[in-house]
């Protein structure tokens, strides 16, 4: 009987696919369950209550900075995507198609790596001493008499923010785009060569549209990784500026966790969103 | 001060991870130790009562053995989880004191959410406000504490002096006293339960660097002074950031509080308001959350004024650079740390919390915290455990005589100096709040979100 059972094709599909299911389920789905129930209960000073109200979403969508937290949050992942998408396509380029032996290709790939063998926290924190009112680059400026007074806005800005975000997640833009770069056949570029495409018609019509899975898988990775973000922003700024996931952190940290469970479940449905916006321009899996 | 530090710095790292689920002594072990029902064991615990219990008690050996085998848990803030104290304890006592040092907030927490996970909570008397009403600490008779009587009037009176005006804010006395065992609401006068044991306590103000600034500071208000643009900082902890605020705007001469300790919706707003409007000019380069930061940006001279806690004074004088933790006409914000007991402790372990208790009390630590530049509960039984320069020096506001040091050996001033603010009755006779929790702290707390979003 059980013989049979397992010789049942469907079955064994079934079979097959539950320790991965139930992984999920454990790790992924309930926990998320989890947070949009919470993000209904109430919460006193010093405990929460089970209840199903909206008032955390009603405080939410009512208070102004919640829409001036999010608009900051979508900035800084724009802006950070725009810039690592650049200087990532740059790199990956230029590992793919100009460095023509494989060992120096996988050498110097490796060397992207290297800042990546520290912790992110240090390799943030690092840039404060640097950029400081007194730090080596206001002083180098100084000295080469570019500017007279120490810039201010190095540090503790949007600026610096931005900076942190570009170091610590441009390699998040090489490695994917780098990867499909190296699938792209060879003969496409030479055809296209043959055909009298010059340098920039081959980039613009042959090998950027074959790069677009590796462009939106980076993409993806950014714009979550910045989106949900809080120490960067709060050591970069200063705690001068705010994103979502601050937002979520100083709830915690005051014990209000249904309202920084709502913040998390809104926040959770704009990253969602922009994904889906995201895949309808590029077929992923299609194009793997 | 607030006694927050970010877990990523601590100056006090707790020497063990706490251990939820490991409470020793065991079943068994409190199973032996009952046949000595009926004798105090606070006495027993001493060596004199030991003598008492060898006559009395067939075994002394076997409690000797019990005690050793105790374990009680403190978490706290960490200025006060000292490895040296966990140690003393062992030696002085012989039970074993597991330290945890955690966030403020997340002091907070713990106390609030997991009463199982601790046997002494080190936390500051605003935080006994909000986590009192939980139930999750048991109120402390005084007649077992044997130093109570030398204990600081602030903590029972609330008057350091008998002239002395009471501060605006979470007074630590106004949260000091429940009526009874088991109460939730606190008494207005001292009774025989204590909530929380005063461990520590100090006068805060603002940090300045006298040599980047060039001229004399002597009021709060010139935190917001234009002349600091983009050189001024305050703490990002919402319920000490809004006192030391409210310090500010009053100084100004913009608002007039009825109680800086507990506003009303429209002073929070009326005080933000100013804030927010000096934030957008420019006027802060940061905030911060951490000791370390404080003493980062004070260092680095990213920032010449900013709220600031003693011992982070000292960590950017040990550097060599020249810091003021300069007295202010308006007055000090002042904050006060105790241990409170954990409901579910019982027996052998609340008799060994009641002996760590007026252990502390006894002047070790004191006299240790003191050469901090904290002050201690009992003052006159800590001054047997500093030389006398070093009371006259922290304590008196005398000149030091010779160099003084840290409890761990740093110099921290050269002989001919004298502590900024002058002596115990200067500072503590001078606090003009205390950390508090207002009525309206869920409003706060957000008008505190927007503000750090604008």
């Amino acid at each position: 009987m059980a013989a049979h059972f397992l010789k049942n094709r469907h079955m064994l599909g079934w079979v097959q696919a539950t320790p991965l299911t139930l992984v999920l389920l454990a790790f992924l789905i309930a926990p998320i369950v989890m947070i949009v129930i919470v993000s209904f209960w109430g919460a006193t000073e010093f405990s929460i209550y089970p209840a199903f109200q909206f008032d955390n979403y009603e405080f939410l969508f009512s208070s102004p900075v919640t829409y001036r937290v999010f608009g900051n949050t979508l900035k800084y992942a724009l802006i950070t995507w725009a810039l690592t998408l650049v200087i990532g396509f740059t790199v990956a380029y230029y590992l793919a198609f100009h460095i023509r032996s494989q060992t120096m290709q996988i050498a110097l790939f490796l060397l992207c790596t290297i800042p990546f063998w520290t912790s992110n926290i240090i390799r943030m924190i690092s840039w404060i001493p640097f950029l400081g009112r007194n730090g080596i680059a206001n002083q180098t400026l100084i000295s080469w008499g570019v500017i007279d007074e120490p810039l201010e806005w190095l540090l503790y800005s949007d600026f610096s923010v931005i900076l942190a975000f570009v170091h610590l997640y441009t390699l998040f833009m090489v490695v994917p785009i780098f990867n499909t770069m190296m699938r792209i056949d060879r003969s496409l570029l030479e055809a296209a060569r043959d055909n009298g495409a010059n340098g920039l018609q081959t980039l613009m019509h042959v090998i950027i549209p074959l790069t677009k899975p590796g462009i939106m898988i980076g993409t993806i990775f950014v714009v979550t990784l910045v989106m949900g973000d809080f120490i960067t922003v709060r050591f970069m700024s200063g705690s001068q500026r705010a994103n979502v996931g601050r937002l979520i952190s100083n709830d915690i940290g005051l014990l209000q966790y249904p309202s920084a469970a709502a913040t998390a479940v809104v926040l959770l449905g704009t990253v969602l969103i922009v994904i889906a916006i995201l895949l309808r321009f590029v077929n992923i899996r299609k194009e793997l | 001060m607030g006694r927050n530090d970010d877990d990523t710095n601590k100056p006090n790292k707790p020497n063990k991870p706490n251990k939820p689920n490991k409470r020793l002594p065991t079943r068994e072990d409190q199973d032996m130790a009952k046949p000595k029902v009926g004798y105090s064991r606070r006495s027993l615990l001493k060596a004199g009562g030991a003598a008492i219990a060898a006559s009395a008690f067939p075994a002394p050996m076997l409690w000797a053995q019990d005690t050793k085998n105790i374990v009680l848990r403190q978490f706290g803030t960490g200025v006060s989880n000292l490895n040296d104290v966990a140690n003393k304890v062992k030696e002085d006592l012989g039970f074993t004191l597991e330290m945890t040092a955690l966030d403020s907030d997340s002091v907070t927490q713990r106390a609030a959410t997991q009463p199982d996970s601790f046997d002494i909570a080190d936390i500051e008397y605003w935080i006994c406000k909000k986590v009192w009403p939980t139930g999750n600490l048991q109120a402390m008779d005084v007649s077992k504490i044997k130093n109570y009587d030398k204990i600081v009037g602030i903590f029972k009176s609330g008057k350091l002096t008998e002239d002395s005006v009471i501060a605006q804010g979470t007074a630590p006395h106004t949260v000091g006293f429940v009526p009874e065992q088991g109460a939730k609401t606190f008494a207005d006068e001292q009774t025989n339960w204590m909530t929380l044991i005063p461990t520590i306590y100090n006068a805060d103000t603002l940090g300045i660097r006298p040599d980047l600034i060039g001229r004399p500071i002597d009021t709060w208000a010139e935190l917001l002074n234009p002349e600091f643009k983009g050189k001024a900082s305050i703490l990002d902890i919402s319920s000490i950031g809004i006192m030391d605020m409210a310090m500010v705007c009053e100084a100004m001469g913009e608002i007039q509080y009825g109680d800086k300790g507990n506003m009303t919706r429209e002073e929070i707003d009326k005080t933000f308001a100013i804030f927010t409007e000096a934030k957008q000019a420019g006027q802060f380069r940061a905030f911060w959350k951490t000791f370390d930061e404080s003493v980062n940006l004070m260092a680095s001279g990213e920032v010449v004024i900013q709220s600031m806690w003693s011992p982070a004074i000292t960590a950017v004088k040990s550097r060599g650079i020249d810091c003021v933790y300069q007295p202010l006409k308006e007055g000090y914000r002042s904050w006060g740390g105790g241990i409170g007991l954990s409901n579910s402790l019982s027996g052998m372990e609340l008799d060994a919390a009641y002996e760590y208790i007026n252990w502390y009390l006894s002047g070790w630590v004191g006299g240790y915290l003191m050469r901090q530049g904290y002050y201690s509960a009992v003052p006159e039984t800590s001054k047997e455990f500093m030389s006398e320069n070093e009371w006259g020096y922290w304590f008196e506001g005398k000149e030091a005589t010779d160099v003084i040091t840290s409890p761990t050996g740093d110099k921290l001033a050269e002989a001919g100096a004298v502590r900024d603010g002058g002596s115990f009755e200067e500072r503590m006779g001078s606090v003009a709040c205390w950390n508090a929790v207002m009525d309206e702290n869920q409003y706060m707390v957000r008008k505190w979100n927007e503000f750090i979003a604008s």
